[in-house]
């Protein structure tokens, strides 16, 4: 066993670009949550999109079109999802489990022919100056364009809830969507931007897996970080930056624990294997253990199916 | 209001029907500035759906609106509150969770910045007497302060006209006052105020001119102060109205005794209930008063058995029950019926032959050996229909198809049956109309008068006066002292409301 040869450099620049896409996929369901709909579809839209970015990429090998392709394809998939909860009122967790469901096959569907293939590679964005930087150049100035980019949504979804009108409006609907209607707030549009906005997210974070992450197509390659987004969002008691904080956990217990099965750790590779769930879990249990600010900060309407009763 | 002036709002032929019914059936009245001008009618004759239309949620079927002399048909609320019509809800339409500056700017067209809408806010609360802190919760507040951000959101448009639905319904007779006291200094300011009520006496004193509306129907427009309470209450019924009566008052020995009830409050925007203390008597009708949210809920959860008590906190016949669930209590022979009825009295989606299963199974013995017997239970459940008067298709019809009144017919009717020993009711009459209230008031009456021992918890003193023995108040999970019911004033009423406990009121014991 060799511990000396895990960098401690290394390891935090590569948590950032680990965490990613479940980072991507949480903020979008935060908004998702905060304006009272459940969607637990998000593993289904992170798996299209990553087809789908991984597909149009190729085809034109041009890796940004895959990105916009990938957002373009969540945001349709959860339009569906947005049009049978919303418009057609139908159950919000059957619905959003059924689009996990379809996600899952329709992208083996599309990636029947793309398995093997490689993608175009994505630029890395050094930003001059502060890369040079030692120890804080490598870890924070040398990602791709897609690590800045999450953590600017996460940014500006904060500002969005806590500063501006809209932000207002979408916390309003989430929290009594009766009252909101009754003011004249359009709740039913309101929700399907959300939706729409959360299933782009869901598919940039997909795609940041097939296109950047591991890059390559393999079935089901999301294996659960839609799920993990999901749990993030409730354990991070619906704030923005503690999304953040869980999502890196996560990467970083992820990187950590590959690192140490490298090394050879005298622990059974499960154990390894299982603790970037438990121990992402674990903490923000216990940060969210103060039940009663907890409740505060949750969506009061979260799930509950709207219905103008006028 | 004398003279003629021209109509602020003028409302002429507003007709709006829904599948099945004529909400508003060729609607016509007017609205004077500066008038207190009242829309009477009992639930369902159409009072919610007309403000709705002249606030822009619904939109008229035929029939126009004129406001300040130019048409006005306003496509959404936004529009009508442009045009100054202003309204606070029923179910007031707040966020608990956020604070009550970010409340009022959601009412808000143009919202200025947050720090000059907490000064804004500061400065009309002062002004109208209704103080109110632009950082606190919502969720925190109580029943009177949301009134109040309800109506310093309207207030800070500067509003010609305010609708008001149900004001005073869940408010403390101090805080009608004050309430009062605002919408008059409202009016003298020269904003109309459309004032939706069933509570004939407010009505009476405070407004200048009143619509009265019937199934949808205008029947009459009239000064108010002309009128008695009964003649209104007999135009908005379309019958002669008769108040419940009792033979004679015959209590007997004991039977529900409470002591140091003490509850944590089970969640954060529940009530802890602290040191809760009475007594029983068979035959005698408890009336415990007071706004909700003060611990109403909680009080009827540890009395039915939702929540549990030390054992020795609820003693029937004696015996000590309080770690017993609401079957073995049912059991026994106390019985309750939750104020939703929906959700809690009933489930929406069962038929009302199930719903009677539900708490009737042990008493009625409608459960053998695990196997129900579903002819006894739609027997149970058609005598539950004939005996209180439930209009419904039929015991198979399910719960959510009856209207608010008749459910609650049925779900009363339901416990009077089992032949009770005690009964809790919470709020028996809420949103249920004149006569359906008076028949369920009765047969409350008639329960007690044939021995059993009965708690009525209620918002409406008026009902609460009419139909107690004894009356106590419950305010922040504290329960005063119960008092004989016949000759408390309403000054008294309010102080035992207001939390006053009795010992602060030396006299109060009779």
């Amino acid at each position: 066993m060799d511990l000396s040869a895990i960098s401690p450099v290394l390891l935090i620049a590569s948590l950032m670009v680990s965490a990613t896409p479940i980072l991507l996929a949480a903020i979008g369901e935060l908004v998702v949550e905060k304006s009272g709909v459940l969607n637990l579809g998000v593993e289904g839209m992170m798996i299209t999109g990553a087809i789908s970015g991984f597909a149009i990429a190729v085809e034109t090998q041009n890796p940004l079109l895959g990105l916009v392709a990938a957002a373009l394809a969540g945001a349709i998939l959860s339009f569906i999802f947005g049009f049978l909860t919303q418009v057609l009122l139908s159950n919000q967790v059957a619905t959003g489990l059924a689009l996990t469901l379809f996600g899952l096959g329709f992208s083996s569907l599309i990636g029947k022919s793309y398995s093997g293939v490689k993608p175009p590679a994505s630029a890395r964005l050094d930003i001059p100056l502060l890369s040079d930087i030692p120890i804080l150049g490598p870890v924070l100035f040398r990602h791709d364009l897609m690590v800045y980019v999450s953590v600017a949504i996460v940014a500006g979804v904060w500002i969005m809830l806590k500063f501006t009108r809209a932000g207002l409006v979408l916390r309003a609907v989430g929290e009594n969507h009766d009252a909101a209607h009754a003011l004249g707030y359009k709740v039913v549009r309101i929700r399907l931007l959300a939706i729409m906005f959360g299933g782009a997210c869901a598919g940039l974070g997909g795609a940041y897996l097939s296109l950047i992450r591991v890059p390559q197509w393999t079935e089901g390659m999301t294996a659960g970080a839609g799920w993990i987004a999901l749990a993030l969002v409730v354990f991070a008691s619906w704030k923005p930056w503690r999304v953040l904080l869980g999502a890196y956990l996560f990467g970083g217990v992820t990187v950590l624990q590959l690192n140490l099965q490298a090394a050879g750790l005298a622990i059974p590779v499960e154990y390894l294997s299982m603790s970037p769930y438990l121990i992402t879990i674990i903490v923000l249990v216990i940060m969210s253990s103060d039940r009663n600010r907890t409740a505060l900060n949750a969506p009061a309407s979260l799930g509950r199916t709207f219905h103008a009763s006028h | 209001m004398t003279g003629k002036r021209d109509p602020l709002l003028s409302v002429q032929g507003l007709t709006k029907a829904y599948p099945g019914v004529l909400a508003n059936d060729d609607i016509s009245f007017s609205v004077l500035p500066g008038e207190v001008h009242a829309l009477l009618g009992e639930n369902g004759a159409g009072k919610s759906t007309l403000v709705k239309m002249i606030y822009g949620l619904v939109h008229p079927d035929r029939g126009e609106m004129m406001l300040n002399g130019v048409p006005y048909a306003p496509a959404k609320p936004g529009d009508a509150r442009l045009a100054g019509v202003a309204m606070v809800f029923q179910h007031f339409s707040l966020f608990d969770a956020l604070s009550v500056a970010e409340n009022i700017s959601l009412g808000m067209e143009h919202p200025p910045r947050p720090a000059d809408l907490s000064e804004q806010i500061t400065r009309v609360s002062q002004a109208y007497g209704l103080p109110l802190d632009p950082d606190r919760l919502v969720g925190e507040l109580s029943a009177g302060e949301r009134q109040r951000v309800e109506i310093i959101r309207c207030l800070l448009q500067d509003p010609k006209l305010l609708i008001m639905d149900e004001p005073t319904s869940v408010l403390t007779p101090q805080e009608v006052g004050i309430l009062f006291e605002t919408l008059r200094k409202l009016s003298r300011e020269g904003t109309a105020i459309l004032y939706i009520s069933h509570k004939l006496e407010e009505i009476r004193d405070l407004c200048d001119s009143a619509t009265i509306l019937r199934q949808g129907r205008v029947v009459a427009t009239c000064d108010p102060r002309e009128h008695s309470a009964r003649e209104l209450a007999e135009l908005m019924v379309g019958e002669i109205l008769q108040a419940p009566e009792r033979t004679s008052a015959n209590m007997g020995e004991v039977v529900l005794d409470v002591s140091g009830l003490s509850l944590p409050a089970p969640t954060h925007f529940g009530t802890a209930l602290e040191n809760i203390g009475f007594s029983l008597r068979a035959g005698e009708v408890l009336g415990i008063g007071g706004v909700a949210g003060n611990g109403q809920d909680e009080l009827l959860a540890s009395l039915s058995g939702e929540t549990r008590t030390a054992p020795h906190c609820i003693r029937l016949d004696g015996r000590p029950i309080g770690n017993l669930g609401p079957n073995a209590r049912r059991e026994l022979g106390l019985l309750a019926a939750p104020e939703e009825r929906l959700g809690h009295a009933a489930a929406p989606d069962m038929s009302l032959t199930e719903n009677a299963l539900l708490t009737g199974a042990i008493r009625e013995k409608l459960v053998r050996n695990g196997v129900i017997s579903w002819a006894g239970t739609r027997k149970f459940a058609r005598r539950i229909i004939g005996e209180f008067d439930v209009r419904t298709p039929g015991p198979e019809t399910p719960a959510r198809a009856l209207s608010g009144g008749n459910l609650q017919k049925f779900v009363i009717g339901r416990e009077i049956l089992q032949r009770p020993e005690v009964l809790v009711v919470n709020q028996p009459t809420w949103g249920v109309d004149a006569s359906a209230a008076a028949s369920i008031r009765q047969a409350l009456l008639d329960l007690a008068q044939k021995g059993a021992a009965i708690i009525v918890i209620s918002q409406d003193l008026d009902e609460l006066m009419e139909i107690s023995d004894t009356f106590a108040a419950l305010a922040a999970g504290h329960l005063t002292k119960p008092r004989p019911a016949h000759g408390l004033t309403v000054e008294e009423i309010g102080l035992m409301l207001a939390g006053m406990t009795t010992e602060e009121a030396p006299h109060a014991d009779a």
